[in-house]
């Protein structure tokens, strides 16, 4: 091939790089690895993680939830997991028809009108859900509830710091659990918008028609985040509540836990707001002979076209995890999503009633919860599991110490359809033998 | 003959929508019986919070149903386990299946973000290591996984620049930096991450030959306002800057800092280093040069890497080693841990760590290449484009002169004479079996096609390509109508996109009920 386009050498190839540029010694990695050493490495290195075979009650915004064979099958093929985004519809509509499938599915769970093709995550979709009811409203404050998972919080902050919103923090009730509406202080006509979670960070169902109605009588958006999106299956959704955006962590939805990624932002909104919409968005349309097809539309407001006025900077989303979310939803139907939820919210209900009568452990907040809930221990939490763990090989929750130093004794517990009543049994034991013998 | 009839009655061409396949009560799913005593619903949750639509219009269907519908319409997919993909770009290389097997551990796969540091030794331990390996790469010490995509990459990068001109500068004089530097052929995400970020967005020239303005790069930097400049490179033409170093040292001597959007590393991998050119901050894109699925348009994974003076500005947690007291010899003498203390830090820019998955894949792809072999893919990758780049001279107009590195551009300008456009001439390379190259990119090139090879291709389909593309330019001129009219052989022709945008149907939803006596009442 050389010979063919007259270069002299491979060396050559590179002639427009200056000579004291180029890398003289050979990068400072490991020599090739067969597959079997390979295999062997990553199997060794993976064995590592002792807390992805434990029994485990640990959700905070990434849940256990049992995935079909058939999801992590439909998305391997070769079709769909090596194609582009599908700039050509032509030769795309495999993956246009999935994605407005996903749009479809995502208004349905959510109550809203439209849907776009995905965020990277939960959190950077709340972020993005700020920015656009700045857009939307011409408001620059933004109040959210401290009851909204901390990782969001923190997201928010950084993406909105030099965009001219001031993001405020409303505290929640530390009685109840939730945000309530007297405590929406800052709220006022210069408000975009006020955000929340439901189920929020403690597992707690916000009153979302409460918080709508007072944020629109100020003329405000209500951004409602979800974590738990099986909660949608069981839980009224936010857009009949009023909500104007709904943002969701899509990961429940039949992808692994990953240690955290890649997940996939759902972002719903109402069909006025279509081209204030952040992300890529499928739409319907036809060729000349009527046949109907999916294409990207309303290119426009993306980066590619409107460069700095975007209404984002996104470009690659989650399209593959997307289409692990749509054949889970389609699989599970309608009856599965909501026989999901039950199994949630009853073993939960009864996880949380044998803690509750544990000597010395209490389950504080007073509102209903789905499937999440925060348990008081009688000593300190991070110790208590850290032993559970070690001795009991269970993973009873995450202590709330990580995220705040005024909660030492506090810690959310989980349950989803994966934890039999053996190892809700075996939990409440194990709270019970190492309280004692530590006291 | 013009037109090849087109196939419309196979079963698999019509597949429809799933909600029109819905049936009530099937059923995909099947779950083991409750095993705790159930407790009325409206005793656990008030009625006032329960769904009250039960869902209708969800689909029922059977898992035969759920397998036949993604396995019919994934066929009317083109990807790059079929054949060649040349979006410029886009870098779009092979996906090997051990990758996939990899992020498929269970150690891995099932582990929890927030299980405790003691007990995802493991995982922190890929993302140290990934880590090291492309700060070794870039040549740029500093590093951050957490972005989950190119353009959430830039937007860190962006941030970071402008938190160290905050702390460099105190914040009165920040404030009168709030200029970024774009040339006019980058990637449009690169304004969108600079307005996010808080700065204007000024354009710097490109010159005939397709590479930066040096004049006016000075000109721009002689306010005083310049924070930075954001630089592809190669850039978008599939050019080396090759006045690199020049460029940074103005930047800099005017106070700013450098920014390179690293899209095109697939040239420079084992060759060149970015930090050795004078770049400060960098986004890879590991769905690009690491080879992760781009999966129909992600997940992706986009890396932010700096030199060591932004180090204290990249996100948190960073993962850092640490010593760990133990007396017993078989428990860990060091220990990779979560470290939140860089109290000038951005701040975090996604949930917990960023794609892990990704990763987990990216790992696996520079170990299977080692040194040796992540250099003779960014060889083979620029000796496949300059073949490309020979074999289509004589047919297409290249518009800048100097030999590319691991992509090329051409444009329609022949082609147009008789009517037939970049657009046309990709829709009917369809029809030859090959995915169309990024096309009307970059926007400075009057009807652009930019062709990617990558070296995931053989000289045998190369040629096949080259001859594709040859004979369409003979169509262009013998049978102009053929090449308007493409593509010819895909289950459905050229959408109407004008009036999909006009009227958008973004969803589907049922069709009204049929009117009867009943429901009229």
């Amino acid at each position: 091939m050389l010979r063919e386009i007259g270069v002299a050498s491979i060396e050559n190839l590179f002639d427009s790089i200056p000579e004291d540029l180029r890398l003289l010694k050979r990068l400072n990695v490991p020599a090739a690895l067969s597959e079997i050493e390979l295999l062997k490495r990553f199997g060794d290195v993976g064995a590592r993680n002792t807390a992805a075979s434990r029994v485990s009650f640990l959700g905070a915004g990434a849940y256990s939830h049992y995935v079909p064979t058939v999801v992590d099958h439909l998305i391997s093929r070769s079709e769909f997991f090596t194609a582009y985004t599908p700039y050509q519809p032509e030769i795309s509509q495999g993956t246009l028809q999935s994605i407005f499938e996903f749009q479809t599915l995502v208004c349905q769970l959510t109550g809203m009108e439209i849907a776009n093709a995905s965020m990277y995550d939960g959190s950077t979709a709340l972020a993005e859900a700020v920015l656009m009811a700045e857009r939307v409203t011409k408001r620059s404050k933004v109040i959210a509830s401290s009851a909204i998972h901390p990782h969001y919080l923190e997201v928010a902050h950084t993406y909105v710091q030099h965009a001219g919103i001031e993001l405020k923090h409303s505290p929640y009730c530390t009685d109840s659990g939730i945000t309530l509406t007297e405590s929406l202080a800052a709220l006022d006509d210069q408000t975009a918008a006020v955000v929340v979670q439901s189920p929020n960070f403690f597992g707690c169902i916000e009153d979302l028609q409460a918080l709508s109605e007072k944020a629109h009588a100020n003329g405000a958006l209500l951004i409602v985040a979800i974590t738990e999106a099986l909660s949608l299956g069981l839980l009224r959704s936010p857009g009949s509540c009023g909500a104007d955006i709904v943002v969701a962590e899509g990961q429940s939805f039949g992808v692994p836990l990953s240690f955290g990624g890649p997940y996939v932002g759902l972002f719903a909104t109402r069909d006025k707001y279509a081209r204030q919409i952040p992300g890529r968005l499928v739409g319907q349309a036809y060729d000349k002979q009527g046949r109907r097809g999916f294409v990207l539309t309303l290119a426009t407001r993306e980066q590619h076209i409107r460069r700095e006025k975007a209404t984002s900077n996104i470009c690659t989303n989650e399209g593959l995890i997307a289409l692990a979310v749509t054949i889970y939803l389609e699989t599970m139907g309608r009856r599965g999503v909501q026989q999901v939820a039950r199994q949630c919210a009853q073993k939960a209900h009864y996880a949380a009633h044998e803690i509750a009568k544990l000597a010395g452990f209490s389950v504080p907040f007073s509102v209903p919860f789905f499937n999440e809930f925060m348990v008081r221990a009688p000593i300190e939490a991070l110790p208590l599991l850290e032993n559970l763990a070690t001795e009991k090989s269970i993973d009873a929750g995450i202590a709330l110490s990580r995220f705040d130093s005024n909660r030492p004794n506090d810690f959310l517990v989980c349950v989803t359809e994966t934890n039999t009543r053996k190892q809700i049994d075996a939990l409440v034991d194990g709270l019970r033998n190492l309280s004692e013998a530590s006291q | 003959m013009h037109s090849i009839s087109k196939v419309t009655t196979h079963i698999s061409h019509n597949e429809q929508l799933i909600f029109e396949r819905s049936q009530p009560g099937r059923a995909g799913f099947s779950l083991p019986p409750l095993d705790v005593d159930e407790i009325p619903l409206d005793e656990i949750i008030p009625s006032q919070f329960q769904r009250e639509d039960d869902l209708v219009g969800m689909p029922e269907v059977t898992e035969v149903d759920v397998v036949r519908h993604f396995t019919r319409i994934s066929s009317w997919n083109y990807s790059i386990d079929q054949g060649m993909y040349p979006l410029g770009s886009c870098t779009m290389k092979y996906n090997s299946r051990l990758n996939e097997k990899v992020a498929r551990i269970n150690g891995f796969a099932n582990l929890h973000p927030l299980a405790s540091e003691a007990e995802s030794q493991g995982a922190l331990q890929v993302i140290y290591e990934l880590q090291q390996h492309l700060a070794e790469i870039t040549g740029l010490p500093g590093i951050s996984l957490q972005p989950a995509a190119g353009a959430h990459g830039e937007m860190t990068g962006i941030l970071i620049i402008r938190a160290f001109i905050d702390a460099r500068d105190g914040k009165e004089a920040s404030a009168k930096r709030r200029v970024m530097l774009i040339p006019d052929s980058a990637h449009g995400t690169n304004p969108a991450s600079a307005h996010l970020s808080g700065f204007t967005v000024k354009t710097i020239r490109s010159t005939n030959e397709g590479l930066t303005d040096l004049d006016h790069l000075r000109e721009l930097c002689a306010h005083g306002d310049v924070a930075g400049l954001m630089l592809t490179n190669p850039n978008t033409l599939g050019l080396f800057e090759r006045n690199i170093k020049e460029i940074c040292r103005i930047v800099h001597d005017a106070g700013g800092l450098v920014y390179m959007d690293g899209a095109n590393m697939n040239a420079l991998v084992g060759i060149a280093r970015p930090g050795d050119m004078g770049v400060d901050v960098i986004h890879l894109n590991l769905h690009k040069t690491f080879s992760t699925p781009h999966g129909g348009g992600g997940p992706g994974s986009g890396p932010c890497c700096c030199t060591k003076e932004l180090e204290p500005f990249l996100p948190v947690p960073r993962i850092v080693t640490s010593a760990v007291d133990s007396d017993d010899e078989h428990r860990l003498k060091s220990m990779l841990r979560l470290d939140f203390d860089y109290p000038q830090s951005i701040g975090r820019v996604k949930a917990f760590f960023g794609n892990y998955g990704m990763m987990l894949r990216a790992l696996a792809y520079i170990l299977t290449h080692g040194y040796d072999g992540l250099r003779e893919a960014t060889e083979a990758a620029v000796l496949n484009a300059r073949y490309i780049t020979h074999g289509l001279i004589s047919d297409y107009e290249k518009p800048f002169a100097a030999p590319p590195m691991h992509e090329v551009v051409f444009t329609d300008k022949r082609q147009a004479r008789k009517g037939v456009h970049t657009l046309d001439i990709a829709k009917r390379l369809i029809d030859y079996g090959f995915h169309p190259p990024t096309i009307y990119f970059p926007l400075i090139v009057s009807g652009a096609m930019l062709i990617e090879p990558t070296e995931s291709v053989g000289r045998q389909e190369l040629d096949q390509f080259i001859e594709a593309m040859r004979s369409i330019a003979s169509e262009a001129i013998d049978d102009p109508e053929l090449v308007l009219n493409a593509p010819h052989t895909t289950r459905i022709g050229r959408l109407d996109e004008a009036a999909a945008a006009r009227k958008p149907v973004l969803r589907w939803k049922p069709a009204a009920p049929p009117r009867t006596a009943t429901s009229d009442r």
